[in-house]
């Protein structure tokens, strides 16, 4: 089997690559690699698997589907084929049989590899979504802001969490708020999580306030009996906003309309 | 790799923190999930040292699939938990802590698993996924 | 064993944990703690613990026991420098340390003290 291969290697790498769309370096070198493996009796695949790996990594990276990626091996088959035929002798034959299996276990690896290395794209744009979608934002000399926006899962408001206590110790503020105006819907994880970032930024020494809590969602936290407690909570950020000036001891004067004055007193 | 340690003394505890806390290192957990793994081994060999006065810890790195994980098996010979339900519920406790190891311990990590059978001893093992 | 030193400033006493402690150390932290407030006619502790990698319950505990016991002998008790992984830890733990004061640092700890103590230096 394995010299059939190699004296044909030409023609059948020249009509595989004609029947699929690939290079034809990366099959030359895919198929130098399986017959190294069938020369060798079948039994260490490792190096094929890390080129097959390698291939699917790449076509799923530039968007190929994996039907079309998998297809890419099983094609090896029909231009290996013509060659078969073409010799007629029923111990070629067989031995086809067994070839054909091998490639059909490659081709199958293949979407394998290709399914993993889909999940890591999805993962890792995941990862960047969490990191874009949670700011924590200064407001005022020792008042951070953290403006959530869409639906909060566990992940990212315990994301959301560490990214505000962290932020806490690096500015030194001791006023927070978390306004979730933007957030549609509040589920009981959600608002224990926003409790528990609430207690922690405590036990370090801040304070938080929760804004933005439309009817609906006030409605839904009580239904669903959450204690809020002491905690205080206002339905605008400016509220809230006003709040944090009283506790820290900032007093806004001046008319509106014209201009505004603000003086921060020593506490 | 697989650390063990054995804890007699209140000492010990504070090695059992340094070896867990290189392993949770080692398998990539977070700044937050090192500190909660320690903090729950922190708890549950405590435990150990209390009721049974001797117990023994196990530090396995665990993988499922892409996912590495670090899981701790503390085990020890003592008096065993009557009722496990009872012995979960925050603020019970039969010592003099808090009543918080357990139930708080089963907070801090992805899997809890206790075993327990009165005058034989108890084996808990949790595990902590990276994520 | 490791004995945590206890500093005074003016009215002060600062304490400043930089180790892992054990249980042992713990308990006689807050004995030595209990003993400098009176001795010294302490108004405010301050607790520093910022570079404090775990607390569990059992140290925990005694942040609590240390800031009750600070209120009954007429001093302050503020906790300062807790790191945002512990303080999630301990909030997971079930731990609020009610009644226990905070802060983020050192500074704003005195500030604190000198606020709610009213203590004129």
């Amino acid at each position: 089997m394995g010299e059939l291969l190699r004296d044909h290697e030409e023609q059948v790498v020249n009509r595989w690559a004609q029947s699929v769309d690939a290079p034809r370096d990366e099959l030359l070198e895919l198929y130098r690699a399986i017959l190294g493996a069938i020369e060798q009796g079948g039994g260490d695949l490792a190096d094929l698997r890390g080129l097959l790996t390698e291939l699917s990594r790449s076509r799923a990276r530039v968007g190929y589907s994996p039907a079309e990626t998998s297809k890419a091996v099983f094609g090896l088959k029909g231009a290996f084929y013509e060659i078969v035929v073409a010799d007629a002798d029923t111990e070629v034959l067989r031995g086809f049989i067994r070839f054909a299996r091998l490639i059909d276990d490659l081709g199958l690896f293949t979407f394998e590899a290709y399914a993993e290395a889909r999940e890591k794209i999805i993962m890792d744009q995941a990862e960047q979504l969490l990191e874009l979608s949670t700011p924590v934002v200064k407001l005022w000399d020792g008042i951070l802001a953290v403006p959530l926006i869409g639906t909060l899962d566990s992940a990212r408001t315990q994301v959301v969490m560490e990214k505000l206590l962290e932020a806490l110790v690096e500015t030194g503020a001791e006023h927070a708020v978390i306004d979730i105006t933007g957030v549609p819907a509040v589920d009981t994880q959600v608002a224990q999580h926003l409790l528990k970032t609430v207690f922690a930024a405590r036990l370090m020494g801040a304070e938080c306030v929760i804004s933005g809590i439309r009817p609906q969602i006030a409605h839904t936290i009580v239904t669903l009996g959450i204690e809020f407690g002491d905690i205080v909570t206002k339905t605008s950020l400016a509220d809230a906003l006003a709040h944090a000036f009283r506790r820290s001891g900032v007093q806004v004067s001046g008319r509106p309309a014209t201009h505004v004055t603000v003086r921060a007193e020593q506490a | 790799m697989t650390r063990e340690a054995v804890i007699e003394s209140s000492a010990d505890v504070v090695a059992v923190r340094r070896l867990v806390r290189s392993a949770a290192i080692e398998v990539g957990l977070s700044l937050i999930d090192q500190t909660k793994i320690i903090t729950a081994a922190s708890e549950l060999v405590r435990n150990a040292l209390v009721y049974a006065g001797r117990g023994e810890l196990r530090v396995d790195v665990v993988e499922n699939g892409a996912k590495r994980g670090l899981r701790l098996v503390v085990n020890d010979e003592g008096p065993g938990i009557p009722d496990i339900e009872q012995a979960l519920t925050d603020g019970w406790t039969t010592g003099t802590g808090l009543g918080l190891g357990l139930g708080g311990s089963r907070r801090l990590v992805d899997e809890f698993d206790l075993l327990s059978k009165p005058g034989q001893g108890t084996t808990v093992t949790v595990t902590k996924w990276a994520r | 064993m490791d004995r945590v030193p206890i500093l005074k400033l003016g009215d002060l006493l600062i304490v400043s944990i930089q180790v892992d402690l054990d249980d042992q150390s713990v308990l006689v932290l807050q004995e030595d703690l209990a003993a400098a407030v009176v001795s010294r006619g302490a108004k405010g502790v301050i607790i520093d613990i910022s570079a404090v990698e775990i607390v569990d319950s059992f140290t925990g505990r005694m942040l609590a026991t240390i800031a009750a016991m600070c209120r009954m002998l007429d001093a302050h008790a503020v906790v300062v420098g807790m790191r945002p992984a512990v303080a999630i830890t301990l909030v997971e733990l079930g731990l609020s340390l009610g009644g226990v004061r905070t802060a983020l640092d050192l500074e704003k700890g005195v500030a604190l003290l000198n606020h709610v103590g009213g203590t004129a230096r």
